[in-house]
């Protein structure tokens, strides 16, 4: 496995010699900025509502601002990982380096989850970018820090299924745009199958992404949602490797 | 060094390699030859392990590239038809990354690197961005990324192609100068190259081996015989068969050019017996001359008898 150390290198070296990672970066952190505010915005609103009286009981700064931004971070990780993981194995074709690294004395698997892992780094400061958003409003309030410790860590893991599932899919094509789409496809897929019903008693909800995460933002972590995620990586990383595997012997 | 036995690739319907057997000995140097998409690529890809074949196995010094491919790989530096550079990468840093992934020692590294960068002529551009540079350096980068494990085994995909003249010399001196101990398999369609640098020669047509040869062999069997090149105005059917009629033609052919190639037998000298007879018949001479017997021609015969 020290051989997935030079590969994680360069991968992240090429992340941050192109714009590609700037770009990402930015555009997830004004994103996240502005959901952060409008979300901010509304509770600000309800202050001055006749009914808010009525409503303080829910109308906390967990339930009004934390909680829904970390919903809304979910949702732009879904359409954001695909454009992270989409080059990772194109380009190799692309540039005929994939001939270097399968004829070097490393093993496949070195390099996929060499690969993979500079895109959890990625991930990882993405999410550590958002946090400066929270950072803000412990200044002026106490927002609940089991609720975001937890919500992060299941962003966490929502993203990294997300980048193992777009891996496969850069490892399945040869250009970076068909890759990208079969990611979203895919996400989008398992996201929207069992949005509507529950992880227990269906099949659909119990595949569904999202589902996993709503409890990670009530501020719950479940073996059960851990479990999901970690199965997802591991399949993801699997079928990435079976595809790269099996193109040479066809 | 290395075993080729009977070695198939296929592609669904498409046999790209058929039956392919040659060995190499240590030292020596493989002139792999053979018209566009006759198999090199993939003999060689096979070779390197890139890609198993369907059919048949590759020993590289007594060990099977399939059975254990780690091990097999680290005798090899193979150039690939189109290097494998990363764009965006510093010369430096780009062979700084394919030695660690080569898994040379970390004490010998930087040694290894600048040998290659000098050997290979690019100390000068070592800081440069890869994507900046001319086909030239590139072609000089995939072979100092070749070299960078000191291979015995070197595989180099039409390491001259898309090279401007002095460069194709100067890389062409430089696979040269490597040489010697290294066992080296080089692909080109550039024959003369072949007569200057190797010691073997393997042409492969349509899949299958359709010569091989030891170097010195193949120019003993070329030498004593003349043919003679033909170029007239006219150019009719009658020509052929007039000049086949003489009494020591033995063969006459078109040439690359649609030029007359006639073969004479051995020992004897035609050439004053065509010029009379072209002026003769008034056909114009615009050319005669001798040629000798050249890889070329050994080439293409190869390559053609395989067809019929």
């Amino acid at each position: 496995m020290k051989d997935t150390y030079p590969i994680l290198k360069r991968e992240l070296r090429s992340y941050f010699t192109s714009p590609l990672a700037y770009v990402i970066l930015v555009v997830f952190q004004v994103l996240s900025a502005m959901f952060f505010f409008l979300n901010l915005k509304g509770f600000l609103q309800l202050q001055f509502d006749p009914n808010f009286q009525l409503l303080r009981e829910q109308l906390n700064l967990n339930n009004a601002i934390v909680v829904p931004y970390f919903h809304t971070l979910s949702i732009v990780l879904l359409f954001i990982i695909p454009l992270i993981t989409m080059r990772l194995i194109t380009d190799e074709r692309k540039s005929h380096t994939a001939e270097l690294l399968f004829t070097s004395p490393i093993n496949l698997s070195s390099i996929i989850v060499g690969k993979y892992l500079a895109a959890l780094i990625l991930l990882i400061i993405m999410l550590l970018l958002s946090s400066l958003n929270i950072l803000v409003l412990t200044l002026h309030g106490n927002p609940d820090l089991g609720y975001v410790i937890s919500s992060y860590l299941g962003l966490f893991f929502l993203g990294a299924s997300f980048l193992s599932i777009g891996l496969f899919a850069s490892s399945v094509s040869n250009s970076q745009l068909v890759a990208a789409v079969i990611a979203f496809g895919i996400l989008l897929f398992l996201w929207l199958a069992g949005a509507s019903s529950d992880t227990e008693t269906s099949f659909f909800g119990y595949l569904s992404l999202i589902n996993h995460f709503n409890n990670f933002g009530k501020g719950i972590i479940d073996l059960k949602d851990l479990t999901y995620y970690i199965s997802v990586m591991f399949i993801g990383l699997f079928l990435a490797h079976a595809a790269l595997y099996s193109e040479r012997w066809r | 060094m290395i075993q080729v036995q009977n070695v198939s690739k296929h592609y669904g319907q498409l046999v790209a390699v058929d039956n392919v057997s040659f060995h190499l000995e240590k030292g020596d140097v493989l002139g792999f030859l053979g018209p566009n998409g006759a198999g090199k690529t993939t003999t060689m890809r096979i070779i390197t392990g890139y890609m198993p074949p369907t059919k048949g196995s590759v020993y590289i010094a007594d060990i099977d590239v399939f059975e254990d491919p780690q091990a097999a790989k680290s005798y090899i530096g193979y150039l690939p038809e189109n290097p494998p550079l990363y764009e965006d990468m510093v010369v430096r840093e780009y062979l700084d990354f394919v030695a660690d992934i080569k898994q040379i020692p970390k004490k010998e590294k930087n040694n290894r690197i600048h040998y290659v960068m000098e050997k290979c002529g690019i100390t000068d551009v070592s800081k440069r961005i890869i994507g900046h540079l001319s086909k030239g350096y590139r072609q000089r980068i995939g072979i100092a990324q070749a070299l960078i494990n000191d291979p015995e085994v070197l595989v180099l995909d039409e390491p001259t192609s898309g090279l401007d003249p002095m460069q194709i010399i100067e890389i062409r001196e430089l696979i040269h100068g490597l040489s010697g101990e290294r066992t080296v398999i080089l692909s080109t369609h550039i024959l003369p190259e072949v007569t200057m640098i190797c010691s073997k020669v393997v042409i492969i047509n349509k899949g299958k081996i359709a010569l091989e040869e030891s170097l010195e062999r193949l120019t003993n069997k070329m030498d004593g015989v003349e043919n003679i090149l033909l170029k007239t105005r006219y150019s009719g059917e009658e020509i052929q068969d007039q000049i086949i009629s003489l009494p020591n033609v033995s063969d006459i052919r078109l040439g690359l050019e649609s030029e007359l190639i006639i073969e004479q037998k051995k020992g004897t000298d035609i050439r004053e017996e065509i010029s009379e007879l072209v002026m003769r018949n008034g056909w114009g001479l615009l050319e005669m001359r001798p040629v000798t017997h050249n890889l070329e021609e050994v080439f293409l015969r190869a390559i053609t008898s395989e067809g019929n």
